[in-house]
C-alpha cells in the first residue's frame, strides 16, 4: 500500500496520518484508535441529519466500514476526519432516502432562497439562561430547536459551528461553495437564536 | 453602518475573521444600536450553548457494541 503525504504547507504532519499509514499496512489495531477517535462525532452528525436513533447507529457502522475498504482512495490532501465526515454525510442522507422510500433527499432541502433579514425578536437573554433548565429539559429545548431548522442549514450549523470544521472543510464536505456555506451559516445562527429566544429571553418584572 | 450591513458581517465579526478597520465600524455601530449588540451577544451564546451540550450522547454500551461490530469486520477483511 502506499504512503500518504502530509498535507502540503504544513509542517507536521496529522497525527492521523501515521495511524492510516498503519492501517495501510495491515494493523487494524491503528483503525481501533482511529474509529475511538472520531466515533462520538460521527454519530451526532448522524443523528442531527438522520434525527432517528437506529438510523445513525447504522450510519456510523456503515461509515466506519466504508472509510476502511476505500482507505486506499484516501489521497491525505484533506483530513482523515474530513474524509470521514464526508462519507458520514452521505451514508445518513442514504439512509433518509431509504426511509422516504427512494425520495430524493439533498443539503439543498427546504432551503429558502430570500436572504437574512434582521431578526425581528429584539429579546435580550437572561444571563446564564441554560441554568434555568435541568439537563434533560434544556437537552429536550436544544434537541427540537435544532430539529426545527431546515436540513441544510442545520447540517451547515452541526459541521461548521458544533463539530468545528472550518468553512472550507465544511464547503469541501457537503460540496457547497464557500459564499454558499457562509450564507446558510448565518441564517441557521439567526433562526436558532431567535427559537431559543422563546426559552432564554429575560423575564420582564412581573412575568411568569 | 446600517443594521442590515452590521448583519451582513456578523459572521465574520463573531468567527474573529475582520480587518481591525472593520471591527471598529462594527463597534461604533454597536456603541449605537441596542437591536445588534442583542443578537450579537445572543448569537454568540446560541453558538456556546451548541457546542457545550451535547445533545445526542453515545453510551458507553452502545459504544462498546458498535465499536466491537466494526472492527470484527474489518478484521474479516469487511
Amino acid at each position: 500500500m502506499s504512503t500518504i503525504q502530509p498535507i502540503a504547507g504544513e509542517l507536521e504532519p496529522h497525527p492521523d496520518v501515521a495511524l492510516v499509514d498503519r492501517v495501510r499496512g495491515g494493523d487494524v489495531s491503528a483503525y481501533d484508535e482511529l474509529v475511538r477517535k472520531y466515533d462520538r462525532q460521527i454519530f451526532r452528525i448522524a443523528q442531527h441529519i438522520t434525527q432517528n436513533r437506529e438510523d445513525a447507529e447504522d450510519v456510523m457502522q456503515d461509515a466506519f466500514l466504508k472509510a476502511y475498504e476505500k482507505l486506499d482512495q484516501f489521497q491525505g490532501n484533506s483530513k482523515f476526519y474530513t474524509w470521514l465526515v464526508r462519507i458520514a454525510v452521505n451514508e445518513s442522507l442514504m439512509r433518509l432516502r431509504k426511509r422516504r422510500t427512494g425520495k430524493m433527499v439533498s443539503i439543498d432541502e427546504d432551503i429558502e432562497t430570500e436572504e437574512g433579514s434582521v431578526p425581528r425578536d429584539l429579546a435580550d437573554w437572561a444571563p446564564d439562561p441554560e441554568q434555568n433548565y435541568g439537563q434533560a429539559e434544556l437537552n429536550e429545548i436544544l434537541r427540537k430547536t435544532i430539529q426545527g431548522l431546515p436540513q441544510g442549514f442545520r447540517i451547515v450549523f452541526v459541521l461548521r459551528d458544533v463539530e468545528g470544521l472550518s468553512t472550507d472543510e465544511t464547503a469541501e464536505t457537503l460540496g457547497l461553495s464557500i459564499p454558499a456555506v457562509k450564507s446558510r451559516l448565518l441564517r441557521a445562527r439567526l433562526q436558532l437564536r431567535e427559537r431559543l429566544s422563546r426559552y432564554f429571553r429575560r423575564k420582564k418584572v412581573g412575568e411568569k | 453602518m446600517t443594521c442590515s450591513e452590521f448583519l451582513a458581517l456578523l459572521d465574520d465579526l463573531i468567527d474573529d475573521s475582520v480587518t481591525p478597520e472593520v471591527r471598529a465600524g462594527l463597534q461604533q455601530h454597536l456603541r449605537g444600536c441596542e437591536h445588534c449588540e442583542v443578537t450579537l451577544n445572543t448569537t454568540r451564546k446560541t453558538i456556546e450553548i451548541y457546542r457545550s451540550h451535547e445533545i445526542y450522547d453515545l453510551p458507553p454500551d452502545l459504544r462498546e457494541r458498535l465499536h466491537a461490530a466494526i472492527i470484527a469486520r474489518c478484521k474479516k477483511g469487511c
